[in-house]
């Protein structure tokens, strides 16, 4: 541990509490860069959570954040951080839902949820069960979509402008002066999946799949004129035993 | 014409109901854009609706499409009273990603900075507070001193506000000898003298006292379950700091005292923030006097840019030079949730790497999000007047609210 970030010291016998405390509630423990992540059965939450609270003395919930994975099925991850007051440490209860499946909500354990809940809702869509105020929080009176998923644009679909005409604001469709652009800084040679533009033509089936390693072990040699990558009329030419005469130099 | 003149509406023996006013989001005393929907019973609270959202911007949408160095300076927008206190999670929370180690001096000069930056909140946040419930002079004395810690700033980073000058592995800059000295000389002389001259003012103040003491009483219980964190849950009686309990850059070195309230009411609130200003005094000081020489950014040239001056000279420095300012340093894959004292409680940042040269995904933790919400059970059965000095004490920036 070199890192200056806050030193939290994980008291002894907590992973083996909480697999006993849990059960089979317990998907996975994730114990990553010093912090201590558990995946738990979404229908199991309030009950794992209330457990937590009472019985580890996690007694604080100081945020509920939501993921999202387009690529996993489900896709959206929602993260409980629990703050202990009394053990000084903290931990994370994630789980998984998609749009249509409810999350527990968990105002009944602690208030500050609410809010909480709202924002996930407002931002990714996920709905919580439970929460009898699920209204947006963040986002306009009257907005559509959900802005942090991975497929909202980053621009946007509406702008908002004061029309001098009509005398009031009034949303637009978004009209972008330049493209937008992103660039994802990812080498073709290690890690982009994707063919380049303008690399279609070249890519031939015999070639090794993208993100290979060129082959450094087999040493490339020319011995035979095959090698010589040339080409059967070039090799040919090489056969000709031809002695060139050199060219007279005109003085 | 109509000159008939209507009967008035409570004429008789009519039941006056409920009625519903706005407050904001045009208000001075709403500290920002915060709209409040309120449910007046007379002059009686009885329900209080806050509306926010009004200065949402997306930061967190534009992070994701920023590299790690890019999305700092949003940091320094978020609570805009208190801009090194946020990025203070954020590069802490990369370090951690990349278990990157830091210089003692620049550990020094972020401590030092960060106590400054308290200093410079809690002034801004005294002086708005006695303004609210109609104290004007201790907020012209307070704003002298919190002008002194944005020349500090300005002298430290070039910016008085938006600085951007904590970078992952250090800071970004080192600060002149003179810088040092003048801030010690700011600390032992002329900030103690304004600020307790202020104080006097308002401390034992009878109407002060009138305005602040027993209102919005939160209990330990209270305070625990509503998330409160920072001076809030301090004045609730709980002896909860992160520069204590989880200790970082070099707040393990630090001897200082951790003020808590009695009663748990607005006043409570101010006192704590008027002792934290003493106790940050304390730690600059402690700063001061301990901090060594040497580098103040770490020298893993896969992260930190070389300067410029190196740059000139060898072609390595120019090649890190130029990509680390375009395409910016990989993060390895994992996720941290990394949680810092700012002056308003726990500014935590929950950042989720993918492993490429921008965060999958940043949660900012902002610490008006749950002081806000339980506004609503503080302000009930109090009059109208005291919901400015409950907002007072809950000392709220909307640009870290609303993101």
């Amino acid at each position: 541990m070199t890192h200056p970030a806050p030193h939290i010291e994980k008291p002894k016998g907590t992973v083996a509490a909480i697999k006993k405390l849990l059960g089979k509630d317990l998907l996975g423990v994730d114990e990553a860069n010093g912090e201590l992540a558990l995946h738990v059965k979404r229908d199991a939450l309030v009950s794992v959570l209330t457990r937590l609270r009472d019985e580890c003395e996690y007694q604080q919930l100081m945020e509920i954040a939501g993921v999202d994975w387009p690529d996993r099925d489900p896709r959206f991850e929602v993260v409980y951080f629990l703050l202990s007051l009394t053990k000084n440490h903290r931990i994370r209860v994630h789980v998984t839902t998609n749009e249509d499946v409810a999350v527990p909500s968990v105002t009944g354990i602690w208030p500050v949820a609410g809010w909480l809940e709202r924002e996930v809702f407002d931002m990714y869509g996920v709905l919580f069960s439970g929460n009898d105020d699920l209204r947006r929080i963040l986002t306009d009176y009257g907005f559509t979509g959900h802005p942090q998923r991975k497929d909202f644009p980053l621009t946007g679909y509406v702008e908002l402008r004061y029309s001098e005409e009509e005398k009031r604001v009034k949303y637009e469709p978004v009209q972008l002066a330049q493209d937008f652009r992103s660039f994802d800084f990812l080498s073709p040679w290690e890690g982009a999946d994707y063919v380049l533009p303008g690399d279609e033509k070249v890519i031939k089936s015999n070639e090794p799949p993208r993100g290979t390693p060129p082959r450094v072990n087999d040493p490339k040699t020319t011995e035979k004129p095959s090698q010589t990558g040339a080409g059967a009329a070039a090799n040919a030419e090489a056969k000709k035993r031809t002695v060139r005469k050199p060219k007279a130099v005109k003085e | 014409m109509n000159l008939q003149q209507d009967l008035a509406p409570t004429t008789g023996d009519e039941v006056i109901e409920n009625y519903t006013i706005n407050f904001g989001p045009q208000h001075p005393a709403a500290h920002g854009v915060l709209r409040l929907v309120m449910e007046l019973d007379g002059e009686i609270v009885e329900r209080l609706d806050p509306h926010i959202g009004l200065l949402h911007r997306g930061t967190e949408k534009l992070i994701e499409y920023k590299t790690y160095l890019q999305a700092l300076p949003y940091f320094d927008r978020l609570d805009y009273a208190s801009p090194l206190a946020m990025e203070h999670s954020y590069v802490l929370a990369i370090e951690k990603l990349l278990n990157l180690d830091v210089p003692l001096r620049a550990q020094y000069l972020r401590v030092l900075f960060a106590e400054m930056t308290r200093i410079s909140n809690h002034l801004l946040n005294i002086a708005h507070h006695a303004l609210d419930v109609g104290a004007m002079t201790p907020g012209l004395w307070l704003y002298e001193a919190r002008e002194d810690c944005m020349g500090f700033f300005e002298r430290a980073s070039g910016a008085r506000m938006h600085t951007a000058w904590f970078r992952p592995g250090g800071v970004h800059q080192d600060v002149p000898l003179k810088l040092l000295t003048d801030i010690g000389e700011w600390l032992d002389d002329r900030l103690p003298r304004l600020f307790e001259d202020a104080m006097k003012l308002v401390v034992d103040n009878r109407i002060f006292k009138q305005r602040n003491v027993d209102i919005a009483i939160v209990s330990r219980e209270d305070s625990i379950k509503w998330g409160f964190s920072g001076p809030m849950i301090r004045a609730a009686g709980i002896p909860w700091d992160i520069r204590k309990s989880q200790p970082y850059d070099v707040y393990a070195k630090m001897d200082f005292d951790i003020p808590v309230g009695t009663r748990g009411d607005c006043y409570d609130r101010f006192m704590v923030r008027v002792e934290e200003v003493r106790q940050s005094i304390r730690i600059m000081k402690q700063c001061l006097s301990q901090m060594p020489e040497g580098p103040v950014c770490s020298d893993d040239r896969k992260v930190v840019p070389p300067k410029r001056a190196e740059m000139k000279q060898s072609m390595e420095a120019l090649i890190h030079h130029f990509k680390l300012y375009t395409e910016g340093f990989k993060v390895p894959a994992g996720s941290v949730y990394v949680a810092t004292e700012s002056p308003k409680g726990e500014f935590g940042v929950y950042l989720v790497s993918d492993g490429t040269n921008k965060p999958y995904r940043c949660k900012i933790r902002p610490t008006a999000f749950s002081h806000l919400q339980a506004m609503d059970f503080m302000s009930r059965g109090h009059m109208l007047a005291d919901t400015t000095a409950i907002l007072g004490a809950l000392d709220i920036v909307f640009g870290e609210c609303d993101r």
